[in-house]
């Protein structure tokens, strides 16, 4: 019983010791965010001898935090929805209707999965401009749907297979439209695999730097955050005291939705993943 | 009454598929395949009509005359392989440890998965911070050389920076889905083997690692194609320096159009990358798929 207990004791050591690593760059950053430059560069490591607050007021006006805080939130929020709303109706009737070509669509979307931004772009700033896409928030909505698409097409198809058809049959006998069928008892029936879609979705274009940079960069009315916070970076080399507190901020509204809602992401996450 | 069925038939279909077969077309299918004209001609971005046909021209330059794009190969490829191990032990680890009976198990396994829901972009920020501040402190409060090492500022250091970033960024994300299928595994399997006299270890490799393969091959493919691909975090970590000796083939591609304004070069490596990809990552798959048993 001893040996167990050590043994118990050791596992629980080392557990808090990893997690103890894990946050020890939070700890740095959000020390650090309160101090002067001079407190810094002579010791990062221990609390602010006096705590400087205004560093997050003078960062909070020159990046706009309000501004670029709420263009994240719509182009996420608006693109998120599309995504959820599009590859819905595109996996149920790509189940429910395997045509040859309908077949050969869904191979297409999950083919593409492979095909690495990269090898992309770069056509794809000369088409977004050619259908005047670039610089406004339609652009970047179309631009997220497309390449959006593929995983989430997948990960409804895969739902919508375990979905009776039953259900359906006995509404359409009820007098109900193929798009009431749809609407009012497919949709809500895919709720849990909705969750999923829309936290791997959410993460990707609430982080996403490059193509919002290519799409909507020269736009400075809708630059999100990570936009701001590297342009911002940009111009205040090592200025570590504003640098850390527009950090800080920028970092804080994820890591608050995060926290709220981390049951929900963590299950999200591994459905999502075991499904391939 | 036939054609009135087929009617709403193509109707439904449209309203359907449309608009994602629309926004894939324009947004990923068409410029993909234009990639493979691009690839030879001579492009400054700026006008598609301006593309000048060079035949094998970018090709035979990249293939004989671009040591930066070979050293980037490299580098993406030494990068991945140190990344797919250390990411997976770790994950893995802490998967089996947080699988066990522990008080704060919820909490721990959201402090683990915690800097996975901040972006590339500023987690490389904060590192550099780290690396250049806060381990220069610490160097200096311990005495341990290892903090005292020029962090970032030689190739070496630059490609551990990057390394230590990234495990500690996707490691999480790995131990939950770890986590998930260890879950899975049947509880009498492992009592049946302890009763045999297996050993803790025993037990792992030969129950539990052969029931999770699925997890592996999805984790494996996962960090694969994540460190294969690495951008974000090349871009605000160490922007490919010092010099050029930890650019990301990704980051190269980028600097190649976007700052050497070579469009068509770039788009030519980016096909070439897309293939290596492909190679990488089906090859993988196929791998691990092939270990895969059902208990």
């Amino acid at each position: 019983m001893a040996a167990s207990r050590f043994r118990h004791y050791s596992v629980v050591t080392l557990v808090l010791l990893l997690a103890l690593l894990f946050l020890s760059p939070f700890y740095f950053v959000l020390v650090n965010s309160v101090k002067s430059l001079g407190e810094i560069m002579v010791d990062a490591a221990s609390l602010p001898k006096i705590y400087l607050w205004t560093n997050y007021n003078e960062v909070w006006e020159i990046i706009r935090f309000p501004k670029v805080l709420f263009n994240s939130i719509l182009i996420t929020g608006v693109s998120v929805a599309g995504i959820v709303l599009v590859s819905a109706m595109a996996g149920y009737r790509l189940v429910r209707r395997p045509t040859t070509f309908n077949k050969l669509l869904f191979t297409c979307f999950i083919a593409a999965m492979i095909i690495p931004f990269q090898s992309i772009m770069l056509q794809l700033v000369r088409i977004t401009s050619l259908l005047e896409l670039r610089g406004n928030l339609l652009g970047i909505f179309v631009c997220y749907l497309g390449f959006g698409l593929s995983l989430s097409v997948f990960l409804f198809h895969g739902f919508v297979k375990s979905v009776p058809v039953e259900i359906e049959e006995a509404a359409v006998v009820d007098g109900c439209t193929p798009y009431g069928v749809f609407w009012k008892i497919v949709f809500p029936l895919l709720r849990p695999i909705m969750v999923t879609v829309i936290i791997l979705n959410g993460l990707w274009i609430w982080n996403d730097y490059l193509l919002p940079v290519l799409v909507i960069g020269a736009n400075k009315d809708l630059t999100t955050i990570p936009l701001a916070v590297t342009r911002f970076f940009g111009q205040y080399t090592k200025q570590w005291d504003l640098a850390l507190a527009g950090l800080t901020m920028s970092v804080a509204p994820i890591l608050a939705v995060f926290l709220m809602l981390q049951r929900h992401i963590l299950e999200g996450i591994s459905s999502g993943s075991l499904k391939g | 009454m036939h054609t009135r069925k087929q009617s709403r038939q193509w109707l439904q279909q449209l309203v359907f598929l449309g608009p994602g077969t629309i926004a894939f077309s324009i947004i990923v299918l068409i410029p993909f395949l234009l990639g493979f004209y691009y690839s030879f001609t001579e492009w400054n971005g700026l006008d598609l009509d301006k593309a000048k046909w060079t035949g094998m021209n970018n090709i035979t330059r990249i293939f004989t005359n671009d040591d930066k794009f070979w050293t980037a190969f490299g580098f993406t490829l030494r990068f991945t392989f140190v990344t797919i191990i250390a990411t997976n032990v770790l994950g893995f680890l802490l998967a089996l440890l947080l699988t066990r009976p522990l008080k704060g198990r919820n909490a721990l396994r959201t402090i683990f998965f915690l800097p996975n829901v901040l972006g590339g972009i500023l987690l490389g920020y904060i590192w550099q911070f780290i690396f250049t501040k806060g381990f220069k402190t610490i160097g200096e409060l311990t005495g341990w050389p290892i903090f005292e090492l020029p962090w970032l500022g030689t190739p070496h250091t630059g490609f551990w920076g990057l390394v230590i970033v990234f495990v500690w960024q996707t490691a999480g994300y790995m131990m939950i889905i770890y986590i998930a299928a260890i879950v899975g595994v049947p509880k009498d399997l492992m009592e049946a083997a302890t009763i045999d006299g297996a050993t803790y270890w025993q037990s792992i490799s030969k129950i539990t690692a052969p029931l999770i393969m699925p997890a592996i091959t999805v984790c494996l493919f996962l960090t694969t194609s994540n460190a294969f691909k690495m951008f974000d975090l090349n871009f605000s970590l160490t922007k490919g320096g010092p010099g050029t000796s930890t650019q990301s083939l990704a980051y190269n591609i980028y600097a190649e159009a976007l700052i050497n304004n070579r469009y068509g070069l770039g788009t030519a490596k980016a096909m070439l990358f897309f293939f290596a990809v492909s190679i990488i990552a089906v090859t993988q798959v196929w791998l691990t798929k092939r270990k895969e048993v059902e208990a």
